[in-house]
């Protein structure tokens, strides 16, 4: 009985949603942290080296984090596959753009380049910090000069033109699957109320553009601040 | 006015079908969409070939027996209605138009722009009922009270007429305006209660089984539903479904 | 003669239904299991006795020329459903329903059945909310109530305009549940083109599986028809453009009387017919005639500047207008019943009042509700010096909330605005009254051949009060069918499955197919719609709101020629095998071809005026009542049942003489 819940439609677009939820609370989370090294360099080092060094964060907090990024991505192309196919057909004129956002119907294009521009962080930003922490086993978060590393690393990434580039279209891409995806969630996990649902999507709308604006606001900030 | 239509033509289920095109002249503007149908219809007639299937009924736009996807759009460009109440001032003189028939994996052709939608049938033998026997003594109409704003949303759910434009619209060709409706109307009522959990369930697994795609939230069935069903019927439906695969034994 | 037995029980009429319920032999549940039922149509008649025959036991399968059951056409009923539950406390009782019905009906329908349908009508409320139907409630949960035409309570139970709808999906909801149990086998895109009849008795049909074109045959130990009304002999009516009478009309063929054909109403707000083209007509909601005044211009200059589209009927001065109900009716203005409507329509067009391009148009006029809503409303809000504008508006409100959804139809299809300028309407065929001739069973002059719902003639006599066929519908399917069909098959438990390999069902085959072979292969040079166009312009001039002597004479021969002519020059092209929606439709004009002439003949033998059926011959000739229709209880309290006997001209009349004794009939009086 409890496999044929997670197994239907109803039941795949509910975990879709709260996979999705998950991961706007992640960040939001990951955003403000990142804002710090804009307004608070130190405090930036400290939370970081925190972060990559919690055993509840590290080892509990991660791999779920892990498991919902890699989730929502095989779920969500397992999804379209499937909803492609209940069209064999196509039609020979079609006008979606008079029912729907481009948006709405785009989630998989904005998530794949999104989870491209991940593979392409991991390998900036996490495969390095796994192969300094779990392989060389140095958890200290210090550079050669015994300070904290984290700040320059990250400056250090974006004076990069072309990475800065990429940085700011992926996030462009972010933000229109969030336009979406912010609202979508809580309709999908049954959340809809006439005195409430239009509260949401402003919310859903601020979120999606604020957070990341934030995120290319950070990069800017860094490519700038080395280039001026 | 003078129009050019393409139409998709196909023999039978079998068959591979394609677009043709045919012209009608002299169409006036106050003629409703099928009427020019008719107009062409009447025209093959005369010279002996086929005419055009489609599928209509009442032509008062409360049977749901019409469809067509209509220049790109579910019972085409104007809202809150079916393809009946389509009227032909719509259009200009001189457009084409592209007429196809609904498309979605469970609504198989059967012939021109003839689908069977009795997918949407087995959806409702799975559970779109109450369980009650007519006997002439159920307890009296009055006796379980009913808030009017729920008995008025159970109202605006159960209008829906079963034509399948939510399917034929969305891009998932997805169903669950329709099932999303049937579960709310029942969901809203004290006599619905009783089998709720069942019922979102069953209906669930059958709607699946259909092969109809899943709901992504674009929110274009509520656009093009002809009784303007609420996408919150579907938040409703998914509610029910959270809350019985939580509760249910 | 003895063929007409209308089975009514003994004793009291209040008594009557009860005792037969306790005297009828029962079928058990054991056996019902090994008896069959066919129900053609799944509306709300065979609808809900399809399911509630699956509920009892018995074996159904159901058949309709649509994909789904649900799109039968009592989905398009609009208004409500009557039902004696007397919740407003204004006095409603089952012998007011029932004394409603039998003189709306103007005194010729029979007695106990309209009283059983009263008896029951409370039932059905108390079925259809157990299933989940939402009806329109008050605030305090309770259930609301409007009143109809004809009528001094409020007794008309609705859900928004689309109470039909929601009692049909009631019925649909039921038969589904029986569907899943297996306990109906359906048949959608079917259409039944025969009835078997094995020694004597209704056993089986012949069908056409309209997908794939085949011809099926289809056992059974009774068959229930439920195909509703022939109202599109007239081709344009409000009826669904596939609504037809072949069911009937083969089942008449084979041995059942077809009663009072002429009765129709026409009901008076339809929306105008706009032009040739025209497939079908519209109906506006009786409900209207509640709040708005139906009027044509008094001078003619107004009448030709406004076909001629130089005057707007705003323009003109109240004291320039002729809302000749009121004038005509002051006891009840606009809410007449639909006949008196219909007629008065007619006359005022007919003596070249009408105010469209086609002359068949009068106007239903909201501006004075408005104004009298906006006042209301003004008051309410205390807005002392509302301004006329904001009254408008404030009215205009109140208007929408109670007619929205017939508003933003109306304009859809005319494409004016309502609200600012008066609605036009004229009377299209809705209803017919008429039918397959039943007993008090429901059982036709076919041993095991039911007829049930529009299809039968029994309750509403030569009128059919608003919000009553709703009633009828449900009545029959949830309630009295279910118990008189058992009395008959209680002889037949032991009869076992009926083969459909026998003669009786080779020769109804071969027929239909016969049939089929005919119309693919006639090549002619004419289309169907050609002939029903030609069908419904002579049933309409000559056979409409009103008949004389010569016209219908006139009709009769017409219709005979037209038929010659169609069996000659139809051309259906395409082949019988797979879907051919132009066979199906030759199919059902051949019959209306064969109607429209009983029908005439029908209306020709009825020299009196009665409820939809008004003959010019049959007038008051003075007095209050002058030029009103005039009734003759001493010649025409009857029913005529019609016998076929090869060809229409020959169908053999046979009279049911309709007695009175729980109500005295009078002049129906709307002055």
């Amino acid at each position: 009985m409890s496999n044929r819940k997670g197994t239907t439609s109803v039941g795949r677009k509910i975990l879709m949603a709260l996979s999705g939820l998950f991961l706007i609370v992640f960040l939001l989370q990951h955003c403000t942290i990142n804002f710090l090294s804009v307004v608070a360099p130190d405090t930036f080092n400290e939370v970081s080296q925190f972060m990559g060094t919690n055993p509840l964060i590290q080892y509990a907090l991660q791999p779920v984090l892990a498991f919902g990024v890699f989730f929502h991505l095989i779920m969500g192309i397992y999804l379209e596959r499937k909803n492609r196919n209940a069209r064999p057909i196509k039609y020979a004129m079609d006008k979606p753009a008079t029912n729907s956002s481009w948006m709405s119907r785009n989630m998989i294009i904005t998530g794949i380049m999104v989870m491209l521009f991940l593979a392409v962080h991991f390998y900036d930003f996490w495969l390095p910090e796994l192969n300094t922490k779990f392989l060389k086993g140095d958890m200290s978060g210090l550079n050669a000069a015994g300070e904290y590393r984290y700040m320059e690393e990250m400056a250090h990434k974006f004076s990069n033109a072309g990475r800065v580039i990429l940085y700011v279209l992926s996030f462009i891409f972010l933000s229109l699957h969030l336009l979406h995806g912010f609202q979508s969630a809580f309709q999908s996990v049954g959340f809809n109320h006439n005195k409430y649902t239009p509260t949401i999507k402003r919310l859903g709308n601020l979120y999606a553009i604020v957070v990341p604006a934030v995120f290319i606001f950070i990069a800017l900030f860094h490519y700038f601040n080395q280039h001026a | 006015m003078n129009l050019k239509l393409k139409i998709w033509r196909q023999k039978d289920a079998e068959d591979k079908g394609k677009m043709v095109a045919y012209n009608v002249t002299d169409i006036s503007e106050h003629m409703s969409f099928l009427e020019m149908l008719d107009v062409l219809n009447e025209q093959l007639v005369n010279s002996g070939e086929e005419p055009v299937a489609f599928d209509h009924d009442c032509r008062e736009g409360i049977c749901g027996m019409c469809s067509l996807y209509i220049n790109g759009e579910a019972h085409g460009p104007d809202r809150g209605v079916t393809t009946c109440q389509l009227h032909m001032r719509m259009f200009n003189d001189g457009d084409t138009i592209f007429i196809e028939p609904f498309r979605a994996k469970a609504f198989p052709v059967i012939k021109d722009l003839v689908v069977d939608r009795s997918a949407f049938d087995r959806i409702q033998q799975s559970g779109g009922y109450i369980s009650v026997n007519t006997s002439g003594n159920t307890q009296d109409a009055n006796a379980i009270p009913i808030p009017k704003a729920d008995a008025d949303e159970a109202m605006d759910a159960a209008t829906c007429i079963g034509c399948g434009a939510c399917v034929a619209t969305c891009k998932n060709s997805s169903a669950m305006l329709f099932v999303g409706a049937k579960v709310s109307q029942y969901a809203l009522l004290p006599q619905g209660k009783v089998e709720a959990k069942d019922r979102v369930m069953n209906m669930v697994n059958q709607m699946d089984k259909e092969g109809f795609g899943n709901c992504t939230n674009t929110g274009a069935c509520e656009v093009e539903c002809p009784k303007g069903i609420s996408l919150t019927n579907i938040a409703r439906m998914n509610r029910e479904y959270f809350s019985a695969s939580v509760t249910e034994d | 003669m003895s063929k007409l037995d209308s089975k009514i029980p003994e004793g009291p009429i209040k008594d009557k239904w009860t005792t037969y319920k306790d005297k009828i032999d029962l079928v058990n549940p054991a056996n019902k299991r090994h008896i069959d039922v066919i129900v053609v149509g799944t509306g709300l008649a065979g609808g809900s006795a399809a399911a509630t025959l699956a509920e009892l036991g018995y074996n159904v399968k159901a058949f309709c020329y649509q994909d789904s059951p649900r799109r039968a056409h009592s989905i398009a009923a609009q208004g409500g459903i009557n039902a004696a539950k007397n919740y407003q406390g204004d006095g409603d009782s089952v012998y007011r329903l029932f004394y409603d019905t039998v003189k709306g009906g103007d005194y010729r329908s029979r007695e106990a059945n309209v009283h059983r349908l009263s008896e029951v009508s409370a039932n059905i409320i108390d079925q259809c909310v157990a299933q989940g139907v939402p009806f329109a409630r008050e605030y305090g949960g309770l259930l609301d109530n409007r009143s109809f035409g004809g009528v001094l309570v409020s007794r008309t139970f609705y859900a928004k305009g689309q109470t039909g709808q929601q009692l049909l999906l009631g019925a649909y909801s039921a038969m589904n549940r029986q569907i899943a149990r297996g306990k109906i086998e359906m048949f959608n895109r079917h259409e039944m083109l025969d009835v078997v009849i094995v020694d004597g008795k209704a056993r089986g049909i012949i069908a056409r599986n309209l997908v794939t074109g085949e011809i099926e045959r289809h056992s059974a130990h009774a068959v229930v028809i439920a195909s509703g009304g022939y109202g599109n002999v007239y081709f344009l009516s409000t009826n669904a453009m596939g609504s037809n009478v072949t069911a009937s009309w083969k089942i008449h063929k084979k041995g059942a009387y077809f009663a009072n054909p002429c009765y129709t109403q026409i009901h008076p707000t339809c929306i105008p017919r706009s032009g040739d083209y025209q497939s079908k007509l519209t109906l506006m909601s009786e409900s209207l005639r509640n709040d708005g005044r139906i009027w044509v211009p008094k001078n003619m200059d107004d009448v030709h500047a406004i076909r001629a589209g130089k005057l707007k009927p705003t323009e003109i001065a109240e004291e320039n207008r002729d809302y000749y109900l009121e004038r005509r009716y002051p006891a009840f203005g606009n809410l007449v019943p639909r006949d008196v409507a219909s007629r008065a329509a007619k006359e005022r067009c007919d003596a070249g009042y009408g105010v469209n391009e086609t002359g068949e148009a009068v106007y239903l006029d909201f501006r004075s509700a408005i104004e009298r809503y906006g006042s209301e409303q003004a008051k309410l809000k205390g807005l002392v010096n509302a301004s006329k504008e904001e009254i408008t508006s404030l009215g205009e409100n109140v208007v929408e909330a109670k007619y929205g959804n017939l508003f933003q139809m109306y304009e859809k299809i005319v494409d004016e605005n309502p609200y600012k300028t008066p609605m036009m309407i004229y009377p299209a065929t809705h209803y017919t009254m008429g039918g397959v001739w039943v007993d008090y069973n429901l059982m036709t002059t076919i041993p095991g051949c039911y007829a049930i719902g529009e299809a039968n003639f029994s309750d509403h006599g030569a009128n059919r009060l608003g919000a009553s066929a709703l009633m009828q519908g449900l009545a029959d399917g949830y309630f009295v069918l279910p118990y008189t069909i058992g009395n008959y098959l209680s002889d037949d438990i032991r009869t076992g499955k009926i083969s459909t390999d026998t003669a009786e069902f080779e020769e109804a085959e071969k027929n239909v197919t016969d049939r089929i072979n005919q119309f693919v292969n006639n090549k002619g040079t004419k289309s169907v719609d050609y002939f029903h166009k030609r069908l419904g312009k002579v049933m309409w001039d000559k056979v409409g709101m009103s008949r004389n002597t010569k016209g219908l004479k006139e009709a009769i021969e017409e219709i005979q020629s037209i038929r010659e002519e169609f069996w000659k020059d139809v051309l259906v092209p395409g082949s019988a095998d797979g879907m051919n929606t132009e066979l199906e439709k030759a199919g059902r004009v051949a019959d209306f071809l064969e109607l429209g002439e009983l029908f005439a003949k029908d209306a020709l033998d009825r020299n009196e005026s009665c409820g939809g059926h008004f003959r010019e011959e049959s007038v008051e000739l003075d007095g209050e009542q002058k030029g009103e229709a005039k009734r003759d209880d001493e010649n025409y309290a009857y029913v005529s049942a019609w016998e076929y006997t090869g060809e229409p001209k020959d169908a053999i009349l046979h009279k049911e003489e309709l007695e009175f004794n729980d109500i005295e009939l009078k002049q129906r009086s709307y002055k």
